[in-house]
């Protein structure tokens, strides 16, 4: 089982990593989306894998670590007001330009002058 | 008045003149002169304690670990200055009322003035260095807005610029001579450090230190070789020149030099430094002045001379020369501040300060003729006016001074200086005011009104008074150098008289006064052979030295910083590979202490929908809406190993935040194109691929070691276990470390989400506002619209729902505590069940039901959540302490009420408006123009039959 979820981690890590390395806006915010769920995972992983033992005080003797799911909670929800944002920029950036490129055009010749 | 206060108030009071300002100029002025009056009031209430030569104190600890400690004391010294600034604060006020013109923005040039003054007698009133140095860089940042303040002008932009980069470095040195100086001594306390002169004297850092400060006080004011930025910062507006420039600012830097004179002086290293620079700068200063034929110029220059006057006294370090520099000041500051105030008179009414334009004004503008003619032979040094007095005592400490072994050096070269200085005063008057009538001034120059004219005219008085008086001025003065001087040598008896004999002193200012007549008959030629000389000019090896920085820090950033985001996010994965890579390589990997977990059936066809669903966004992520219901597929199967794994809360966070996030990219995608074209070579795809899959294989490999592993550390999280019912009342553990053992993070976390939402608000709007608004509006649909906007199926459904979905969040909100829920993912929720409503029954429709504003929401939450916290500390609790109790109310079971029930409250409310404000900013850019907004289930949009009529024509 750990090893399903390593290797989750890892194919979400990289298929994100991928899209976040294309030229357009709308990918590289879905590899974004895709590397949160990596991070989010990793992080929850970090309180090592338990079946069936939430941690809600009932009689049982074991639970599973709380500590992680708390701070993955609250970054989920960040992440989606952060998603929300740069969807917002590139976003206004498209509609203001006219073009969703998230590199700079390439300088055709420096005119020399500063300002 | 508490010092405190007296600090306090000119900032507090800053707040007032924006507030005023619509309620007109008399109110907005009249605001700013009371502040300041109370400030002055509340000094003056200091005055007898400071007569009878105690140290009023008083301090708080701000951060004792690195010594900053808000302390402020007030001595003689501190006084005279405060009382500087505060006095002429008020003449300059009631000046600038008038001055200012009806379109200049009052309450903003009055706000930037008490940020100032506050900061100058923050300066003047503190006791710890490190206190003084941050109002030491406030009074750059608000003397660069004031000068700046016609921002429509380039001369003033740039003026202001260029002070705050030159003081602004000067201000970066010091503090690293008075960290060396705290260092040396152990404390940042002045009236410790100025109680250890020979332990600074003796310790090897003295030199750096000393050098350190003093280019801070040089660059403030502007002593050679920094005398450069006062001419260019005459950009300002009259009243800040008279302010900043003459009376107060600059003065700080010799205030400065004032204050560590006990502990600084007598060394030769100070001597040489500190007389030779004030020399220098007097005397270049009255040459220059003498040649410029801007009023304004004219008096920036000579400004600049007479700072170097008193540095130059300073620099003697005889008590002598303290007394002669703190008398000096004084004087200095009334007929310097008259002078500005004239020349501003001038311009005000006859459009030019240029010399050349002017003269003859003597009977159009008798007051202001009066006025400057008292002030500008006070500083020529004309007896029975104050100037004298203080040249007079310059020149004898002069000739008691020897530098580089020459006894005639300072003599000759202060002669110089005042003769100079007699001659630009001379010319002065005789060219502004003297000579015959003129009928070609820009404007018909006349008498200004009493507002104008009042303030000068009292500092005039002033200059006749203590010129003919002395003896009124000598006791404050010796009061102030004793404060100066600090103990180290005594208060030198000589008095202030107008007459002291045939001394060599008389004899010398008797050259400078006859040369200085001179000088003005010869002026002409004279004028002629400055305009042939070469020169520096100071702006231009400015603006090279400027330029050249900007070229070398280019030079250095384009190769790296090209404006390619995917090349930065390569650099920076590979960077991470390689450091990782690195530590695991050096590093020792403990043996495996888990065993594997078996997977069953259902998990390994989970994982399976989860690769193929995120491989599959690899290869289709070209079709935008595929990738998006692709993306769809992974959150959910995310949610569903949550469930798996034990983490009830996790999943059902994930599951709602999925729907808003589908929601909002779908909102999105309407705008941007719905393919992403091929664009990168192979070879590109194929190094991203392989950069891709290496740190994929990195991240998996990790994971998978540390999951085999226990914690090295016992984790905290037993600790949240066992306390979490005994100290949180709850048994959801997860939601009480949320809300109470690490409610502060919460409270930081519903912030930023609120910012976030407010973000996007503020985007959207300055779209809207902008050039795109109309490219919006009268956008055209590339995809077919439905007919039946809202299909009236789908509006009864989720109005029906409505209460439902609303009355589950209520449930899972309560449950929260005990149960898998809570605020969180009640608000998602919540808002699912508003977004229902805006997309089955449209936006015009639900945005007339929404009674409260979304960022009025998000403020509640916060505000509750802030609050609850706050609530702990009546009972004597931290933040955020918790308390609950159990109620029963027949015939419900027995519930719990809890502080952290309400704090949750918070979070759910900010939860909401933020993801309304987000989705709702977001189908704000969607509205069309000329197409109404529905506002009933059922409407067919007209546009659509237009539409395919045309698409079949």
């Amino acid at each position: 089982m750990e090893l399903l979820v390593a290797s989750a981690i890892g194919i979400l890590t990289a298929a994100g990593l991928y899209l976040v390395l294309r030229l357009r806006t709308f990918p590289v915010i879905m590899g974004v989306s895709l590397l949160t769920y990596a991070v989010n995972v990793f992080l929850f992983a970090s309180g090592r894998l338990t079946v069936g033992a939430p941690p809600i005080l009932t009689d049982a003797t074991t639970y599973t670590d709380p500590l992680p799911q708390a701070l993955v909670l609250t970054a989920i929800v960040i992440s989606f007001g952060m998603t929300a944002v740069v969807v917002m920029i590139s976003l206004g950036a498209f509609l203001g330009g006219n073009d969703d490129h998230v590199d700079d055009p390439k300088p055709e010749a420096d005119a020399g002058d500063a300002s | 008045m508490s010092l405190f206060l007296i600090v306090a108030l000119p900032f507090l009071g800053a707040l007032l003149p924006g507030l005023m300002n619509s309620a007109g100029r008399a109110a907005c002025a009249g605001v700013t002169f009371m502040v300041t009056l109370a400030t002055f009031v509340g000094l003056l209430t200091n005055l007898p304690t400071v007569l009878a030569g105690e140290l009023v104190t008083v301090g708080i600890d701000w951060m004792p670990l690195l010594g900053l400690n808000v302390t402020l004391m007030l001595d003689g010294l501190g006084f005279f200055f405060a009382c500087l600034i505060l006095g002429i604060g008020l003449l300059i006020i009631t000046y600038a009322r008038f001055y200012l013109a009806r379109e200049d923005n009052m309450g903003e040039f009055f706000t930037y003035l008490l940020l100032f003054q506050g900061a100058m007698v923050g300066i003047v009133l503190s006791d710890n260095i490190l206190l003084l140095l941050v109002f030491w860089e406030l009074t750059s940042l608000s003397s660069f807005l004031l000068i700046g303040y016609w921002k429509h002008l380039p001369e003033g932009r740039q003026g202001a610029r260029m002070a705050l980069t030159v003081t602004g470095m000067g201000g970066l040195a010091m503090i690293g001579g008075m960290m060396i100086l705290g260092q040396i001594v152990g404390s940042y306390d002045l009236s410790v450090i100025l109680q250890n002169r020979d332990l600074i004297q003796a310790d090897p850092l003295y030199l750096p230190a000393l050098i350190l400060i003093l280019l801070g006080c040089f660059t403030k004011s502007a002593q050679f070789p920094f005398h450069f930025w006062l001419p260019h910062a005459m950009a300002a507006p009259t009243p800040v020149s008279a302010y900043l420039h003459s009376a107060t600012m600059v003065k700080a830097g010799i205030f400065l030099m004032a204050r560590m004179w006990p502990v600084l002086s007598g060394t030769p290293e100070w001597f040489v430094i500190v007389t030779g620079a004030g020399l220098i700068t007097m005397v270049l200063g009255a040459v220059i002045a003498l040649f410029k034929h801007d009023l304004k110029a004219l008096l920036a220059f000579s400004t600049v001379s007479h700072l170097g006057l008193i540095t130059m006294l300073l620099g003697t370090g005889t008590a002598f020369g303290a007394m002669a520099a703190m008398f000096h000041i004084l004087n200095h500051a009334t007929f310097k501040a008259a002078l500005f105030m004239s020349a501003g008179i001038i311009d005000h009414e006859t459009h030019t300060r240029d010399i050349r334009r002017l003269g003859g004004l003597r009977h159009l503008m008798p007051i202001t003729f009066g006025i400057a003619t008292l002030a500008a032979l006070s500083m020529a040094g004309i007896p029975l006016l104050n100037g004298f007095l203080s040249k007079e005592m310059m020149l004898e400490e002069a000739t008691h001074t020897v530098l580089f072994n020459s006894p005639m050096l300072v003599p000759v070269l202060a002669t110089i200086g005042s003769l100079f200085s007699a001659a630009y005063c001379f010319r002065l008057i005789g060219h502004t005011f003297l000579g015959p009538q003129r009928d070609d001034y820009p404007a018909k120059p006349h008498d200004p009104p009493v507002g104008l004219w009042g303030p000068p005219a009292l500092l005039a008085t002033l200059v006749v008074v203590i010129g003919v008086a002395p003896f009124l001025a000598e006791p404050f003065v010796k009061l102030v150098t004793a404060s100066v001087l600090g103990g180290v040598v005594d208060v030198p008896d000589a008095h202030f008289k107008i007459w002291h004999g045939l001394t060599t002193a008389l004899y010398m200012s008797i050259i400078a006064v006859g040369g200085g007549l001179l000088m003005l008959a010869i002026f002409n030629p004279a004028l002629r052979v400055w305009d042939a000389a070469p020169r520096p000019e100071a702006k231009r090896i400015f603006d090279a030295i400027i330029a050249a920085s900007v070229s070398l820090a280019r030079k250095f950033i384009a190769p790296l910083h090209d404006g390619s985001f995917s090349r930065y996010a390569a650099i920076m994965a590979v960077t991470v590979l390689a450091v990782g890579y690195h530590a695991w390589t050096t590093g020792t990997v403990a043996p495996a202490t888990r065993i594997l977990q078996p997977a069953n059936f259902v998990q390994i066809a989970g994982w399976f929908m989860l690769v193929a669903a995120t491989v599959g966004m690899v290869f289709l992520h070209r079709d935008r809406l595929l990738s998006l219901i692709l993306i769809g597929i992974v959150g959910l199967m995310v949610s569903v190993g949550f469930v798996v794994f034990s983490a009830p809360d996790l999943a059902m966070t994930q599951l709602t935040v999925e729907v808003v996030t589908i929601i909002l990219l779908l909102l999105a995608l309407n705008f941007l194109p719905n393919k992403t074209p091929i664009e990168s070579s192979v070879t590109r795809r194929t190094i991203d691929g392989v950069i891709a899959v290496a740190v994929g294989v990195a991240a998996a490999g990790l994971s998978y070691h540390y999951m085999l592993r226990d914690t090295i550390i016992p984790s905290i999280s037993e600790y949240h276990l066992a306390n979490s019912y005994k100290g949180g009342g709850g048994t959801n553990v997860v939601n009480v470390i949320l809300v109470d053992f690490r409610g502060f993070d919460t409270f930081g976390e519903i912030i930023v989400l609120g910012i976030a939402a407010l973000l996007i608000y503020a985007l959207t709007e300055t779209l809207l506002s902008g050039p795109v608004r109309a490219r919006l509006l009268n956008r055209k649909p590339d995809q077919p619209r439905a007919g039946n906007m809202h299909p009236m199926m789908m509006v009864v459904m989720t109005r029906v729902i409505m209460p439902v979905v609303l009355m589950v969040a209520f449930y899972i909100f309560w449950r929260g505590h005990n149960e898998p829920g809570g605020g969180f993912i009640a608000g998602l929720v919540a808002s699912i069940a508003i977004v229902m409503q805006y997309m089955a029954s449209g936006f015009g429709w639900t945005s007339a039901r929404v009674r409260y504003p979304y960022h009025g929401v998000i403020g509640a939450g916060v505000l509750i959540a802030g609050l609850t916290g706050i609530g702990s500390w009546f009972f004597g609790k931290p933040f955020l302490t918790s308390d609950y109790t159990y109620v029963r109310i027949p015939p419900f079971e027995k519930f719990e009420l809890a502080t952290a029930a309400l704090f949750d409250l918070g979070v759910f409310l900010a939860v909401v408006g933020a993801v309304m404000l987000s989705l709702e900013s977001f189908s704000r850019l969607a509205r069309r123009a000329h197409v109404d907004d529905p506002d009933h289930p059922m409407d067919i949009d007209p546009s659509r039959d237009d539409e395919t009529t045309k698409a079949e024509a």
